[in-house]
């Protein structure tokens, strides 16, 4: 174990982080100072070496989905342009990509996709970012609606607790996967006309409703049983005592309390939100033509794989690095936290 | 136990029927008359008249629902003739019983799914022991490793690559296909080989990482290090000590993959192109066909819910402090 100066003050100018800040700070002052959870926390994570190359290839993902459209302005080609249709060259007479490993060459890095002949580079980054922001959004939400009703479970306790509790078994008894697919068109069909084409943006506040609401259910039993624990404890009696509203006690002494699980938690939904959304594209009642995503392009891969074989490699291999990765940030962030869970 | 059966049973009885209402009403929520694809292109106000009251769907939505729970039962009568007695109704896009087209497809979903479980338990629990009995070898971070790597693969990515190399290139084995195994066992289980494998990989890591944890857990209990070192053989103390402690949150989370096993289930149909409950419950989606996606939602809630039972039911072999509560 390093001192925790020698400790804070080695790391901090290497790695941009909120956390940096108050670091810097105790080191100027230098002095032995109590240092936060979050430090700590940060600290063990700084030397856990799989958590942080894990981290940097899972930034790396998000960071060019997110830049995405720069990309594809600098390779000069984007997801939506039928290129084999413009240029006949590029499909041969069974509108398979012309040319060796699927149409791969210096000027379609990653081939062309079959039939339609679209550039697979752009669709996979593309296709990335919009089941990736897709999630980002759903695991918010779900975080939020879980937090919200495990804390009003826990902090209220009585018949709230119990009917809360009920609701919750109930949605947890579901087989949820199979009420996705059944939600899905429902939802749609709300805002959207029968005869009419359904916008994406429709398709993706449908997807994120369809996934919420029904995927709160682990964040607010774990909720539910962290506030249960905190509730009666002194300091949330000191400050009821000394007439603090029950909204403030929640906000103020049970939610930086509960941040830690809700961190973990909110770490190991992303990833299988990702794949729920990708399992909605695949079976074919999530993201549909012309969006591009990562789902569908198995779903596009699979039906080919005969003759093009190539055309699924990319996103295939971009789907198991950016799983593995997160499951062992996810691994990381919970040791970090909590150093007494060994594995 | 009668109790607890009786309880449970209750219980299981109380969310089908939410799982139904549920579905029922969500259903009715959809703004498009579901009679208009019984009906067809040329579709004259008459016709659709006639079309809503051979499906009954003239009377309001809870009734509806009320003579639905009742056909179950009971039976119903419909323009098409009579409906026997565990009536899920007829299907909206081809006027088939729901009830005769779910047992057509049922046993390739009950087959692709146990399979699918075996395998995944006997491998993830088997390599999980041996990790835990070889632990900080060479041959536990294989496993870990490997394990780890092999469930990031969906089904959807992998299943066609072993496709193409066992089947489209090699030509080892052929396409999966599903073949009743009362007609030809070998047929039934070679044809199911490949989506079984491919099905459990997904599950397997997870298997196996707990395994080897919990086993880990286990090793270092006292009653265990007791058993060894009153003398007892070090594999007998592996597999009856410690190996049976380890299986209670093995069977935990096995209680809760349960529904994932039936989407996988779906996925692995897509993909290998099997027709079975999960591929059923699509195109029941995408026609609008609400009879027949109630149907398959409530077989698919039963059957998790049997298999929960079943789950429960081992909870009492494996820990006998169960049994005694």
């Amino acid at each position: 174990m390093t001192s925790p100066i020698e400790l804070e003050g080695a790391e901090t100018p290497s790695l941009v982080d909120k956390e940096s800040a108050p670091q810097s700070d105790a080191k100027e002052s230098k002095k032995l100072e109590g240092r936060s959870p979050g430090q700590l926390m940060w600290g063990r994570f700084k030397r856990d070496r799989t958590g942080v190359v894990s981290a940097v290839v899972v930034l790396f993902f998000f960071t060019i989905a997110a830049a995405a459209p720069l990309i594809s302005k600098v390779y000069g080609k984007d997801p939506y342009t039928l290129y084999g249709q413009d240029r006949p060259e590029l499909l041969d007479m069974f509108t398979m990509p012309a040319g060796p490993a699927g149409g791969m060459n210096g000027e379609f890095w990653f081939g062309i996709e079959p039939v339609l002949g679209r550039d697979v580079f752009t669709q996979l980054l593309y296709g990335m970012r919009t089941s990736m922001f897709t999630a980002l959004a759903a695991t918010v939400l779900m975080t939020v609606v879980g937090v919200l009703i495990g804390l009003a479970g826990g902090y209220f306790g009585g018949k709230t607790d119990y009917w809360l509790g009920r609701i919750t078994d109930f949605f947890m008894a579901l087989p949820n996967q199979l009420f996705f697919v059944a939600a899905m068109p429902v939802i749609t069909t709300v805002f959207v006309a029968p005869d009419e084409e359904t916008p994406t943006y429709v398709r993706t506040c449908a997807i994120i409703i369809v996934l919420s609401f029904l995927g709160w259910m682990s964040m607010a039993r774990l909720i539910r049983a962290a506030t249960l624990s905190l509730r009666d404890r002194e300091f949330i009696e000191a400050a009821r005592i000394s007439g603090a509203s029950p909204w403030r006690i929640i906000r103020k002494e049970l939610l930086p309390n509960i941040v830690t699980p809700v961190l973990v938690q909110a770490t190991l939904t992303l990833p299988s939100t990702i794949l729920s959304i990708a399992f909605l594209s695949f079976v074919g009642v999530g993201y549909v033509e012309p969006t591009p995503d990562w789902g569908r392009m198995f779903a596009i891969g699979a039906d080919i794989v005969e003759q093009d074989p190539y055309y699924m490699l990319f996103p295939g291999v971009a789907m198991v690095v950016f799983v593995v990765a997160f499951n062992l940030l996810g691994d990381s962030v919970r040791d970090a936290f909590d150093p007494k869970t060994g594995r | 136990m009668l109790q607890f059966l009786i309880r449970r049973t209750f219980g299981a009885a109380l969310i089908l029927l939410l799982i139904s209402a549920f579905t029922f009403f969500m259903f009715f929520a959809i703004p498009q008359d579901p009679a208009l694809l019984a009906c067809g292109k040329n579709c004259t106000p008459d016709a659709l008249a006639i079309i809503h009251k051979n499906l009954g769907l003239d009377s309001p939505v809870p009734v509806q629902y009320w003579n639905f729970l009742v056909g179950i039962f009971a039976g119903r009568d419909f323009a098409v003739g009579h409906c026997a007695a565990p009536c899920f109704g007829v299907s909206f896009a081809n006027n088939q019983n729901v009830w005769d087209t779910i047992l057509d497809r049922f046993p390739l979903t009950l087959s692709l799914t146990v399979g699918s479980l075996l395998v995944f338990l006997v491998v993830g629990l088997g390599t999980g022991l041996l990790a835990a009995k070889y632990r900080g070898t060479w041959l536990d971070k294989t496993f870990s490793s490997a394990s780890l790597v092999i469930s990031s693969m969906q089904i959807y990515f992998l299943g066609p690559l072993v496709l193409l190399a066992l089947v489209y290139s090699t030509g080892w084995l052929e396409k999966p296909k599903y073949v009743p195994f009362s007609e030809d066992l070998g047929g039934w289980f070679m044809g199911l080989l490949i989506p079984w494998v491919v099905m459990a990989t997904i599950f397997t890591a997870n298997y196996t990482r707990m395994s080897r944890s919990s086993m880990i857990e286990q090793l270092q209990e006292e009653h265990v290090k007791a058993a060894r070192a009153k003398g007892m053989s070090a594999n007998f103390v592996f597999f009856r000590y410690a190996w049976r402690g380890s299986l209670i949150p093995i069977v935990t989370i096995l209680g809760i993959d349960l529904s994932s096993l039936l989407a996988g289930g779906m996925v692995t149909e897509l993909t290998f192109g099997l027709a079975g409950l999960g591929r059923l419950a699509l195109k029941s989606v995408t026609d609008k066909d609400l009879p027949m996606l109630m149907g398959v939602m409530l077989i698919s809630a039963a059957l998790i819910i049997v298999f929960n039972l079943i789950v429960d039911a081992l909870y009492a072999v494996i820990d006998p402090r169960v049994r005694l509560s």
